[in-house]
């Protein structure tokens, strides 16, 4: 049992590892995974920055801004997921793993694993950008780090659900739109941009209980105080439920699709 | 001849409602090269997959190096390498990279995975691209470093599935080599072609596969014999034709003339005897061929008679 979960363990390092040897080695495709975020940061903080402030209780857009650009950066990237795992179910790089002696779950959890580390990656320059704007974690360097941990667990949950699409469609370029769509409503119909309260009353409703606005409160609690704590406890519920609903589905189809 | 190492027994496997697979059974002897041969969609991938443990089948029994694949998987693995169709290697790795990488997932001693890549790497010809990133590979370059990740191990049993698809001919013979090296190390492999030559050139027992069963089995040599027997062909100018003919029908009553081209076809009932003999005969008549040749039944020829159809 024990042998088992090391071995699990030992084999989902390396492949991550193998998967993260892409992100090195193609530097532009790292520059480029966090100059779409950057560039939606400035264009926010610059265009609505000035008209939303009014209503964001004095404090300058970019502090609240920031939080949602971090918890929509991770999103964005964890919607990478399951493109990488159609790409290696397409080209017969799953073939090659399921024909050694490793642990089976280490090719998914191997992926899941890659494309957090290349989410804490993404997320740091974003918050550097955002704290050259005026960005500061109030909180100190604990809370901060939880803020981090936070918004690269969100993405890993999410993560799952990319899997599971690129599992169900099994072709890159169908996983890399059918992965974005429905992340547009989650982000925009949240605290990401605007306060929910501005929102007409049925789709607040939506926004307040959707998890991207849970993380994002949560990192507006841990960085400025702005935010009520229970933001952090929901936001660990939402990474807990996903995981434990897409991950079996995941693996099923995993299976299945071998 | 050696015991088999590998045991298939009424193997059906379906996708949907297609029948990849359809009640196979055959036994392949350790240390040969056995070659499966057949057209696209004929099963012969799915039989690999199936043995290499990637896929279960849905009924019937395999046996691979002593081993049940359906409920020994994980023994199974320990067994055998597998390059599949696609080179699947990793474009942002280095060769290096990749077979180590492969062997650290065998859970092999740090060094032993060192010494076993270099070896690897020079065996296979890769030693000078070994620190490039494989997208720096040439199409040749990428399937013998794939090849090379199913050896890292030292598997008893090889599965090639159809290695030199898409090779121009200098790669394909130099893979052809490699693959011959490896059967003399006692390696067990199977490969799967479409092509005829290339079972030709490499196996020592094919079996043709056609819509998931067994079409053909043997020998590249039993399997042309199967056929029917060596033919002579023979051309003549325009103005000894018909002396020419005349003199044939000495050796052999049952000649065959091409209506088209006028080319004669002898049957060699004693190969190249009777090829010398027919030459004796129109030497002495004082006739001389414009062409003259041995013809044996090609694979090619095999396979149109077991399944009707024509190889690419």
């Amino acid at each position: 049992m024990i042998n088992s979960f090391f071995t699990f363990l030992h084999d989902t390092l390396i492949i991550a590892r193998r998967n993260l040897t892409r992100v090195w080695r193609t530097p532009q495709l790292l520059f480029f995974s966090a100059f779409q975020p950057v560039m939606f940061l400035l264009l926010f903080n610059y265009v609505f920055g000035g008209a939303v402030s009014g209503s964001t209780s004095g404090s300058s857009y970019i502090i609240f801004l920031l939080p949602g650009i971090l918890a929509q950066t991770a999103l964005f990237g964890s919607a990478q997921t399951g493109v990488g795992m159609a790409e290696d179910l397409g080209r017969g790089v799953v073939d090659r793993f399921l024909s050694l002696p490793i642990s089976r779950g280490a090719i998914v959890a191997g992926r899941t694993l890659a494309d957090a580390c290349r989410n804490i990656i993404v997320v740091s320059i974003m918050i550097g950008v955002g704290m050259a704007l005026g960005f500061r974690f109030e909180q100190g360097i604990l809370h901060a780090l939880a803020a981090i941990g936070l918004v690269v667990l969100f993405g890993f949950a999410f993560s799952w659900i990319s899997l599971t699409i690129g599992l169900a469609v099994k072709d890159s370029e169908t996983a890399q739109v059918a992965g974005f769509v429905w992340i547009f409503p989650l982000v925009f119909a949240s605290s990401v941009f605007v306060p929910v309260q501005t929102m007409p009353v049925w789709l607040q409703k939506f926004a307040e209980n959707q998890p991207v606005t849970h993380v994002v409160n949560a990192v507006r609690y841990l960085s400025t105080g702005n935010a009520d704590s229970s933001a952090v406890l929901y936001t660990l519920i939402w990474v807990v439920a996903i995981v434990a609903v897409f991950s079996p589905i995941a693996s099923r189809l995993f299976k299945r699709a071998v | 001849m050696a015991e088999a190492i590998i045991h298939i027994k009424d193997i059906t496997k379906r996708f949907g409602k297609t029948v990849a697979l359809d009640r196979l059974s055959l036994d392949i002897k350790e240390g040969t090269i056995h070659a499966l041969l057949g057209p696209n969609g004929a099963g012969k991938t799915t039989l690999v997959r199936l043995l290499a443990t990637l896929t279960m089948p849905d009924s019937g029994t395999m046996n691979v190096a002593g081993f049940d694949v359906c409920t020994q998987g994980a023994k199974v693995r320990h067994q055998i390498g597998l390059a599949g169709q696609f080179a699947a290697v990793d474009e942002f790795m280095t060769g290096r990279e990749t077979l180590e990488m492969v062997g650290e997932l065998y859970h092999m001693k740090k060094a032993d995975v060192k010494s076993r890549a270099k070896e690897l790497l020079e065996r296979l010809g890769l030693t000078e691209a070994a620190d490039r990133p494989a997208k720096t590979y040439s199409g040749g370059m990428r399937r013998r470093l794939d090849v090379g990740a199913s050896l890292v191990y030292q598997p008893k049993i090889i599965f090639l599935d159809e290695p030199t698809t898409g090779l121009d001919p200098r790669t394909r013979s130099e893979l052809w080599s490699i693959i011959r090296d490896l059967a003399k190390d006692g390696s067990t492999i199977l490969l799967t072609t479409q092509y005829m030559e290339e079972a030709d050139a490499l196996a020592d027992h094919i079996t043709v596969i056609d819509k998931g069963r067994i079409a053909a089995e043997g020998t590249p040599a039993e399997l042309k014999k199967s056929l029917g027997q060596d033919v002579i062909e023979v051309r003549f100018k325009e103005s000894q034709q018909a002396k020419g003919e005349e003199t044939l029908l000495k050796i052999d009553n049952n000649l065959n003339i091409d209506s088209l081209t006028g080319a004669v076809r002898l049957p060699a009932k004693d190969g190249s005897k009777t090829l010398l003999l027919a030459a004796d005969a129109l030497t002495q008549a004082g006739i001389e061929p414009e062409e003259i040749s041995l013809h044996r039944p090609s694979l090619d020829d095999v396979f149109l008679a077991v399944t009707g159809r024509k190889t690419k």
